[in-house]
């Protein structure tokens, strides 16, 4: 169906500089002052041109490129993209020699100039990244692929640039794959979705002839666990993107829910529910072994694996209400782990490994937090009528979720969206979906 | 444990109908008077009828599954029609609010689906009769965000499986 991963790319650092540099970026707090970079759109020759609109029908495929970078580094709160109307330097030749004290004049501290061709169906694109402060080359890369892959290199270059200027991963060649919605309230038709992370290339996965709900990718974001009610049993699924081949998982009497993989890739951890009693079970994907991990009369349900696969956090209502819980990924040693006022759900252990993302709903409120992996710690990013499912982008600093809108009494004025903030609680923003969206996962980064 | 739980819900179905009356004294609101008691519907706007006097529905309060008199009593009928009529066998359909988180409702709505369907196995109906079915929140009768659209949001329904 769709090919994530089996895309070669060549990355060639051809000429290495680590040195020493003014410009870094601390984005362990709020980023309110974000650096100012002046995306150059990447150089293409004239010959290039024609080879681009006959391959992939774009006139111009190095502004497109710098067009995504820009958007990139943008939306993450961290970058300030300058205006290119102000840029004194052409393309070409500050990709050649920058003169710094034009790019210091417009403010910037920073600079990407690129160069691209498109030859015998091989799109090649080299950058540089500038400190323009220190006026040095920091970073140098080039890349061949076919050119139908031009926005991933675009998705590429901003991770490189967001990684040496932060000095942590990326997650701009990431996707997310969540639920379409369309219809009203009372006879919603919901999807399977995947797309880009900057909402583009989107691609429907399943007809809307069945409910599906809560898709999440494994490590390698090559399958999908999510839950599907063909022929009206609701079951766990799994799905391979590539092939598009899919099948239950387990032999259960009754409906699984809630499955997410484990940080290794080897399990699915889900809930099955029989006689109104909801527990955490785990199959092994090799050799198909179910294993029961807790047995309470409460509802036990939202399972999440910590990173190093040791301990899981799920959600539970033993206490009388719904609250969150840790164990070791035996079933033992259960601990509460949120206790303040109102009702605590859906736990994801953060891909860090620090802290715990869920839902809270307080008086009449939903907020998306995070705490310690103890509980401690408590932090609400961001309060709303309604929201929930929060997902973590693979460095552990953008959280993704849904959220709903109130209807009036006759239905009228509902809808449902993606949102992302980071960890900080800054940069709340909308991802863009063709289509009404809830249940995000974000995948893992695809070129590394 | 349980008795403090109880005296809880007893206090908070009391504080409910407080703030409920509150709500009904303020102009509009009226139609909500009659309609709930605590927060569970006992209205009847989305109710069919299995068979003439056999509601095919009953509702729940907030995050819970426990079946109230009325209840009882809808389920009780459905019960002797089941007797009747002893080809026919149901689907126990359960469902949440959209006041919830999701994956959480799909538990809460098989708890209420099965609060249902033991209370009908009690009254001599056969397990085997009785299949059940979680839609959680996603398939409310009433769109409304509002607290009366919840309440009918949040139950039970019988329906003919063949």
């Amino acid at each position: 169906m769709i090919r994530i991963i089996n895309i070669i790319f060549f990355i060639i650092y051809f000429s290495a500089t680590n040195a020493y540099s003014l410009i870094e970026i601390d984005i362990t707090r709020g980023n309110l002052d974000p650096l100012p970079i002046a995306v150059s759109p990447l150089f293409q020759d004239d010959g290039s041109k024609k080879n681009s609109i006959d391959e992939i029908k774009i006139e111009n495929v190095g502004s497109e490129i710098s067009s995504v970078v820009e958007n990139n580094l943008k939306t993450s709160g961290l970058f300030n993209p300058l205006n290119k109307e102000a840029f004194l330097q052409k393309p070409d030749i500050a990709h050649l020699k920058p003169r710094f004290e034009d790019w210091a004049l417009i403010k910037a501290q920073a600079l990407i100039t690129g160069k691209v061709t498109i030859e015998n169906k091989k799109l090649k694109v080299e950058f540089r990244l500038w400190d323009i402060l220190a006026g040095r080359e920091m970073m140098a890369l080039a890349f061949t692929t076919v050119p139908s892959n031009w926005r991933r290199v675009g998705h590429i270059i901003s991770d490189k640039v967001y990684e040496r200027l932060t000095g942590e991963k990326g997650y701009f060649d990431t996707r997310i794959i969540y639920v379409s919605e369309e219809g009203p309230k009372t006879a919603r038709v919901k999807k399977l979705a995947i797309m880009d992370q900057d909402g583009f290339n989107t691609k429907y996965l399943t007809l809307g002839n069945e409910l599906v709900l809560t898709p999440r990718f494994n490590p390698t974001s090559q399958m999908v666990t999510y839950l599907s009610y063909f022929k009206n049993l609701p079951r766990v699924y799994l799905l391979d993107i590539e092939t598009g081949t899919q099948e239950v998982v387990g032999d259960f009497p009754g409906m699984t829910f809630a499955p997410r993989f484990s940080p290794d890739g080897k399990k699915i951890i889900m809930s099955f529910a029989k006689d109104g009693n909801s527990d955490i079970y785990t199959m092994d994907l090799e050799n198909r072994i179910v294993e029961r991990i807790t047995n309470h009369p409460s509802i036990d349900t939202s399972p999440s694996y910590s990173p190093d696969n040791r301990y899981i956090t799920f959600n539970s209502d033993r206490s009388g209400f719904q609250q969150i819980y840790v164990m070791k990924s035996d079933g033992s040693n259960v601990k509460r782990i949120s206790f303040g006022k109102g009702l605590y759900g859906t736990p994801v252990w953060s891909p860090r490994g620090d802290l715990i993302a869920f839902t809270k709903l307080h008086k009449g409120k939903f907020y998306i937090g995070v705490m310690r992996t103890d509980g401690s710690g408590e932090r609400l990013l961001t309060e709303n009528y309604y929201q929930e499912a929060p997902s973590w982008s693979p460095n552990g600093r953008v959280l993704i979720f849904y959220r709903e809108t109130k209807s009036n009494d006759k239905g009228e004025g509902f809808s449902a969206k993606l949102w992302s903030i980071d960890l900080t609680g800054y940069n709340e923003r909308q991802v863009q979906t063709e289509t009404d969206a809830s249940d995000p996962s974000w995948s893992s980064l695809l070129s590394n | 444990m349980n008795f403090s739980k109880s005296f809880r819900n007893t206090f908070l179905i009391i504080l409910l109908s407080l703030i409920v009356s509150a709500c009904a004294t303020k102009k509009t609101t009226t139609k909500v008077e009659g309609q709930m008691q605590g927060d569970v519907y006992t209205g009847t706007d989305t109710v069919k009828y299995l068979a003439d006097g056999v509601p095919d529905r009953v509702f729940f309060a907030t995050n819970e599954s426990i079946l109230t008199t009325k209840s009882r009593d809808t389920l009780r009928k459905q019960a002797n029609w089941l007797r009747a009529n002893s080809n026919i066998n149901v689907v126990v359909e359960g469902h949440a609010d959209e006041r919830g988180t999701r994956e959480y409702n799909l538990a809460l709505g098989e708890r209420r689906a099965n609060a249902a369907k033991d209370y009908l196995i009690t009254y001599g109906i056969s397990a085997d009769r009785i299949s059940v079915i979680s839609y959680g929140k996603e398939r409310p009768v009433d769109s409304g965000s509002n607290p009366l659209s919840w309440s009918k949001n949040r139950r039970s329904v019988t329906v003919k499986a063949n």
